[in-house]
């Protein structure tokens, strides 16, 4: 693999194209089956080989099945998915800017100790948290709620610790300090300064926290009980427990897992372009 | 820690910043402003910090060490008393958390090795300029980072399960014996994989981007002087690559320690995955099923001490050069 250095039309590099496309295939290949699967109706599911598609009607006749499961169950899972992951998301990145930006740009005693800390819980693994949240949460009534799933969830250490690098490498000390001559409070140097050129990394964590909620599932399994308070998650868990009594729900359990990645996978597509991945292998340029 | 270098550092201390002219009053009050700015921006994370960080892991301490016991003979009732480390003692002698450790070392050291060792694979390659499909392949080895645990084991269990799945309809047509995904041993390679799956891309991208970071000049000069890719990626890229890999390997590490939606999605298609597979499966059981809140605490507050000493002790010995601590 000795390639010129002066050539940029050189000979393609055969190997690493090779392993490249394998990867991408052996990663496309369960999403091309569940695309696949959901045309198919419940005979042909079984029948059929797995990546011949079907054009027999299985498709609509699935979606409308999906959408008539448990009254509409499906579209309530959806909305509470959006609902828990967007305000969740939001919330987080609104905490996460103030409190990166604070460590980055003041210097307080124990503004070590607090990123120590906060070191250590981007270390704690959350999901053993869920158990005493869980019956701290039922102690005061809210487990089971809305609230139960939304609150926790806006803590994010690793989104702090990602807002203080951001702000750090793009939050110039001088910008802030020509705020400081004209006069303008510490609470409007951050919000007309620090957070417009800190965009990229708000946009960031808000996606990484998005997909994080999004795909949560230990911590609604455990604080919610009833059904319509589900995420998709969660809702389709306890759809393809139910499968195994009865395989005629294998159909729908495919079409709503579809159904769910694709507004993600389309979001993620869309959005692609503003990561600022090299947040998270802390290369951020100056 | 401190740079005092840095005088714009919004220090609370008056006078340090250039506005020695201005009148004393309001000069006071900025200086109180500044002092006091750090701590309202740090305040609702702190609050939430301690509401549903501290506060739960304290929580869960002190029932690790209480448990319930009847009191007053037949008639008696059920009272939380303190029992000390009495949980600790039993959760330890349990065979089953055991079981479910060792088989969360076989799961861990089949996920993390392959998992990283792909994603550094392909990022290298990503980094080839002559390599063909670069940005298609990129798009979509990071694509499974979008789909949910529960949902890509779902999708990998329909392509595992007989009878539906395309792999033993392949291997059939082909006159190939059809592999068993549901087997004894071949369960770990199953579930596994799944974990592979969904966490490859991500770590990719995370190596890819820190190799972006470096000037290209190094690599020309190297070229100057003769290396080839191959000797490029290997004297120059992956040292250069070992801080992004030591905090992805220490990320992947809390991740495995932590499984439990993939294999708690197989479970309903096999009759090989126990309630109590792997530890947390274990706690879940514990505290749900068998309604031991306090057995349950003591698991998870000797799981979650495991993972923090096993983290900081990794990073401890690559001398901490994961994370930046002062940029």
């Amino acid at each position: 693999m000795t390639a010129p250095a002066r050539r940029p039309a050189a000979r393609p590099a055969l190997l690493p194209t090779a392993a490249l496309l394998a990867g991408a295939i052996y990663c496309l290949l369960p999403v091309l089956w569940v695309l696949i699967a959901a045309t198919k109706t419940r005979s042909e599911l079984f029948s059929t080989f797995s990546y011949a598609p079907s054009f027999s009607g299985g498709l609509t006749e699935n979606v409308r099945g999906l959408f008539d499961y448990s009254d509409g169950r499906f579209v309530r899972w959806a909305r509470n998915s959006v609902l828990y992951a967007g305000v969740g998301a939001a919330l987080s990145t609104m905490v996460s800017a103030a409190a990166g930006y604070g460590l980055a740009k003041y210097r307080f005693r124990g503004r070590t100790l607090a990123f120590n800390i906060l070191l250590a819980g981007v270390l704690l693994p959350q999901i053993t948290l869920a158990i005493p949240q869980y019956l701290l949460l039922s102690k005061v009534g809210m487990a089971g709620t809305y609230w139960s799933v939304l609150l926790p969830s806006i803590i994010y250490p690793y989104g702090i610790y990602l807002c203080r690098i951001y702000a750090a490498a793009a939050v110039p000390d001088d910008m802030i300090e020509a705020g400081r001559i004209d006069g303008a409070g510490e609470g409007r140097i951050f919000r007309s300064i620090a957070v417009p050129v800190m965009v990229p990394g708000l946009v960031t964590v808000f996606l990484l926290q998005f997909i994080a909620i999004w795909n949560n599932f230990l911590l609604p399994f455990i604080m919610l009980s009833d059904e319509d308070k589900y995420p998709l998650t969660v809702g389709l868990f306890t759809m393809i427990n139910q499968g195994v009594q009865k395989p005629a729900l294998y159909t729908l359990v495919i079409t709503g897992a579809l159904l769910s990645i694709l507004p993600l996978i389309a979001l993620f597509l869309f959005l692609q372009r503003y990561w600022r991945m090299d947040l998270l292998s802390g290369a951020v340029k100056r | 820690m401190d740079d005092p270098g840095r005088a714009a550092g919004g220090s609370g201390r008056p006078g340090s910043g250039p506005t020695g002219s201005g009148p004393a009053r309001s000069r006071r009050r900025r200086a109180v402003g500044s002092r006091l700015a750090p701590v309202l921006f740090l305040l609702p994370a702190a609050v939430l910090f301690v509401l549903f960080l501290l506060i739960p892991i304290g929580y869960a301490i002190l029932l690790s060490l209480h448990g319930q016991r009847v009191r007053g003979g037949l008639l008696g009732r059920r009272t939380e008393v303190w029992v000390g480390l009495d949980n600790y003692r039993a959760a330890l002698a349990d065979p089953e958390l055991w079981h479910s450790l060792v088989r969360l070392v076989i799961y861990g050291l089949l996920v993390v090795p392959i998992m990283l060792g792909l994603a550094l694979a392909f990022a290298l390659m990503l980094d080839v300029p002559t390599a063909r499909l670069r940005r298609f392949s990129r798009i979509a080895i990071f694509l499974p980072y979008a789909v949910p645990g529960v949902i890509a084991t779902m999708l990998w269990g329909f392509l595992y399960l007989p009878g539906v799945s395309p792999i033993r309809y392949a291997a059939e047509h082909l006159n190939l014996p059809p592999p068993n995904f549901f087997g004894v041993h071949s369960i770990f390679g199953a579930v596994a994989n799944v974990a592979i799956w969904g966490g490859v891309g991500f770590n990719m991208i995370v190596l890819y981007t820190s190799l972006r970071a470096v000037p290209s000049e190094l690599y020309d000069a190297a070229r100057v002087d003769g290396c080839g890719e191959w000797q490029i990626a290997t004297r120059i890229k992956i040292p250069l690559l070992v801080p992004a890999i030591v905090m992805t390997t220490v990320f992947s590490l809390i991740a495995t320690l932590q499984v439990f939606n993939e294999p708690m999605t197989l479970r309903p298609l096999t009759n090989l995955i126990p309630s109590t597979w792997m530890p947390l499966m274990k706690i879940y059981r514990d505290a749900f099923i068998a309604g031991d809140v306090y057995s349950a605490a003591a698991t998870s507050v000797v799981l979650a001490l495991a993972t923090l000493l096993l983290s900081l002790g990794f990073l401890r010995l690559l001398q901490r050069r994961a994370f930046a601590e002062e940029r």
